[in-house]
């Protein structure tokens, strides 16, 4: 049998990618985001491999006592896996790009409750009831105070509005 | 009749191939996706009668055998959850045809419609037929891939707004599945369900509860259960209506299905059930809260979807048969009332010009078969007898009466709680919707008669779920008492003790 005590170095190394990933991944930019996944999932990886335990021989019959081949399931879970987050990471920043596109930044923006709870809190009206007349949230939601909204809108990459965006804007004037 | 198992993944995946290269002919395209579906449809049907009568069918792919390679496997909960979701996938099909038709295909103007859906309901199927760990974890992200594309179709500021949450909790939840299945297999050696079953039995009872948390994690957020559902009532109302109907109906189901299995398979010592009953019961009351405060008919129905996973979890929490038989037979009855509902809603949005229930009104009046169509889903989600989610209901409260823990008695209380406050919930849309003077004149009537067809037939099918109820629940006694047992399962796959049919002569170090 190969060792299959874990190594102390590659543990660290795993911990090391997810923590800084986990960082990443709390950021509001989408691109500092996928960094951040990337690193995890390489992480994950790294510990995929641990669990196959330390490298042996090639896992072909006959090129080798039987004894000593590594384990290539974790490999080809590891190669699986590593397809998926590639397909994945190209998706997200595909839509970074597109968030750009639209507003002129990659950031998350807020939740649509959210931002309708900040308004009320900043108007200070927090008991004033849920299905008054007059609450509409796409509304409210677009004029809420954002700090997302303070970068202005990147002219000449084509600030293409959606559908929803003019419906938005027809309702507020 | 093992040749029926890949097909529902096999089948998809083709047509997927076949409609991306007729991407310029939409008509050619719906054509292949209604075929392929309907092909998967014939197909859960057989597998419901094969399973029924001969028990769990397996599949080696490439001819592996079970532990060396993977297998898929269809017992009677998956060819249940595989005809259901046939019936809902094929439904929601036909509602964005008809769709498409009638807005000169503005409504899905993309050509990757199809190929897309397609894939999701591969990734689906393949969900619910893997016999591995791994395999399930591809399922997911099959199915998860196609659903942020579906989610974000045409790139709209909003789609991309509640698309990069859905997208970013996603693949969070992925991470954390794929993380457990690093540790599983560390500490087993095996990703093979069927061996796992009896191999975590051995290990260490402080490493299998790491391990159940870290599984439960990542399932528990793709089926939004409470603390983890905060991300759905935001990202679904947003995708056009078909779509939001799918995931509504399919995707947080594929995660409960895995709650099951890893519930009836994996972990059977019952570390965690408290944990998860007290999860169903703030799943439920956290929810429906959530629902009442809306006045948005798309985003109170995704409020009451997580609202109704809590039921779920609780019978799967229950542990016994009653209760897992009742979670199954809740889980069929939710998915199609859920995504009737959401196409209603769809049809509601066409004739009334939003989903804001302070401005509609009056259609009552001018789409009395809208009211209809609204009416019975609604009163069959709040349980109203004699309709399906009242015998679901019934079932779990029965099961959580048995169990007799204070516990059990108190979200017994919460699940009648959550039932009163859902019908609340959807007769006050119903009253605004319906009932009330339009504050505004509504737009013309742009909505065509074949768009209403797949919804009535997905209301009605919620209404046959309680004519069929005997058998029905005859059946999902059986999967329970086969979920249960374990041994038709494991039995099927590891046909000779710890070996499968197939390929794999054991050349000396033989740890799987």
């Amino acid at each position: 049998m190969i060792d299959m005590t874990p190594n102390v170095t590659l543990a660290i190394v795993v911990g090391v990618l997810v923590g800084t990933g986990v960082y990443l991944l709390l950021e509001r930019s989408l691109s500092r985001v996928i960094i951040g996944v990337t690193l995890i999932s390489n992480g994950v990886n790294v510990l995929m491999l641990i669990a196959g335990g330390a490298a042996g021989g090639p896992p072909l019959i006959g090129s080798g006592p039987n004894e000593e081949m590594a384990d290539p399931l974790p490999q080809a879970m590891v190669l699986t896996a590593i397809v998926i987050n590639l397909g994945l990471t190209a998706f997200v920043l595909a839509m970074a790009y597109r968030s750009w596109q639209l507003h002129g930044h990659d950031e998350v923006q807020d939740d649509l409750e959210d931002r309708r709870i900040a308004r009320r809190a900043e108007r200070g009206a927090v008991d004033r009831r849920a299905d008054d007349v007059g609450t509409n949230l796409a509304i409210e939601a677009a004029e809420a105070r954002d700090e997302t909204e303070e970068v202005p809108l990147v002219t000449g990459h084509g600030p293409q509005l959606g559908a929803e965006d003019h419906e938005v804007k027809g309702e507020r004037s | 009749m093992t040749w029926l198992v890949p097909l529902p993944v096999v089948v998809p995946l083709i047509a997927a191939g076949l409609a991306l290269a007729m991407s310029r002919r939409p008509r050619v395209q719906g054509a292949i996706s209604v075929a392929a579906l309907s092909i998967v449809l014939a197909v859960a049907i057989g597998l419901i009668f094969v399973t029924h009568t001969q028990g769990p069918q397996v599949v080696n792919v490439g001819g592996w055998s079970a532990p060396v390679g993977i297998a898929l496997v269809g017992d009677r909960l998956s060819a249940l959850m595989l005809l259901v979701s046939a019936i809902v996938l094929l439904c929601v099909l036909l509602y964005s045809l008809a769709q498409g038709i009638a807005d000169g295909n503005e409504g899905a103007p993309v050509a990757i419609y199809h190929p897309t859906y397609l894939v999701l309901s591969a990734g689906v199927a393949n969900a619910f037929l893997s016999g591995d760990l791994f395999n399930l974890y591809v399922g997911f992200e099959i199915l998860l891939a196609a659903s942020f594309v579906l989610l974000t179709l045409g790139g709209t500021g909003e789609r991309i707004r509640a698309g990069s949450i859905y997208v970013i909790v996603s693949l969070l939840s992925s991470v954390l599945f794929l993380i457990s299945i690093a540790m599983i297999y560390a500490a087993t050696g095996t990703l093979n369900l069927a061996q796992l079953s009896e191999r975590l039995l051995e290990i260490d009872p402080g490493v299998r509860l790491v391990l159940q948390v870290m599984l439960l994690m990542g399932f528990a957020i793709k089926a939004a259960v409470f603390p983890l559902s905060a991300w759905l009532p935001d990202s679904y109302p947003t995708a056009p209506a078909p779509v939001t109907a799918v995931f509504a109906g399919l995707l947080t189901k594929v995660g409960v299905y895995a709650i099951i299995r890893m519930q009836t398979l994996l972990f059977t010592d019952g570390a965690l059930d408290t944990v998860l009953m007290w999860a169903a019961l703030l799943t439920m009351l956290v929810g429906i809260i959530g629902a009442v405060a809306q006045d948005d008919i798309k985003r109170l129905l995704s409020f009451t979807l997580v609202s109704h996973i809590g039921y779920m979890i609780f019978g799967i929490s229950l542990a016994n048969q009653t209760g897992l038989s009742s979670a199954i037979f809740y889980v069929a009855h939710h998915i199609t009332v859920q995504t009737a509902l959401f196409l209603v809603a769809g049809l509601i949005e066409r004739r009334g010009g939003t989903t804001s229930l302070e401005k509609l009104g009056s259609l009552g009046k001018f789409a009395p078969a809208l009211a209809i169509l609204f009416f019975v889903p609604a009163m069959n989600l709040a349980g109203i007898p004699p309709m399906s989610g009242f015998l679901g209901k019934v079932g779990l409260l029965q099961a959580g009466l048995e169990l007799g823990s204070p516990l059990a008695l108190a979200t017994v209380a919460g699940g009648l709680l959550t039932s009163l406050l859902t019908l609340y919930a959807v007769v006050k849309a119903w009253n605004k919707a319906f009932w009330q003077d339009a504050p505004e004149k509504l737009p013309g009537d742009s909505t065509p008669r074949s768009m209403f067809g797949p919804a009535a037939v997905l209301a009605a099918l919620g209404v046959l779920f309680a004519v069929v109820g005997g058998p029905l629940y005859h059946y999902t006694d059986a999967a329970a008492r086969d979920l249960q047992a374990q041994t038709p399962y494991v039995d099927a796959v590891l046909v000779h003790g710890d070996r499968g049919e197939g390929d794999s002569d054991a050349a000396g170090g033989d740890d799987g």
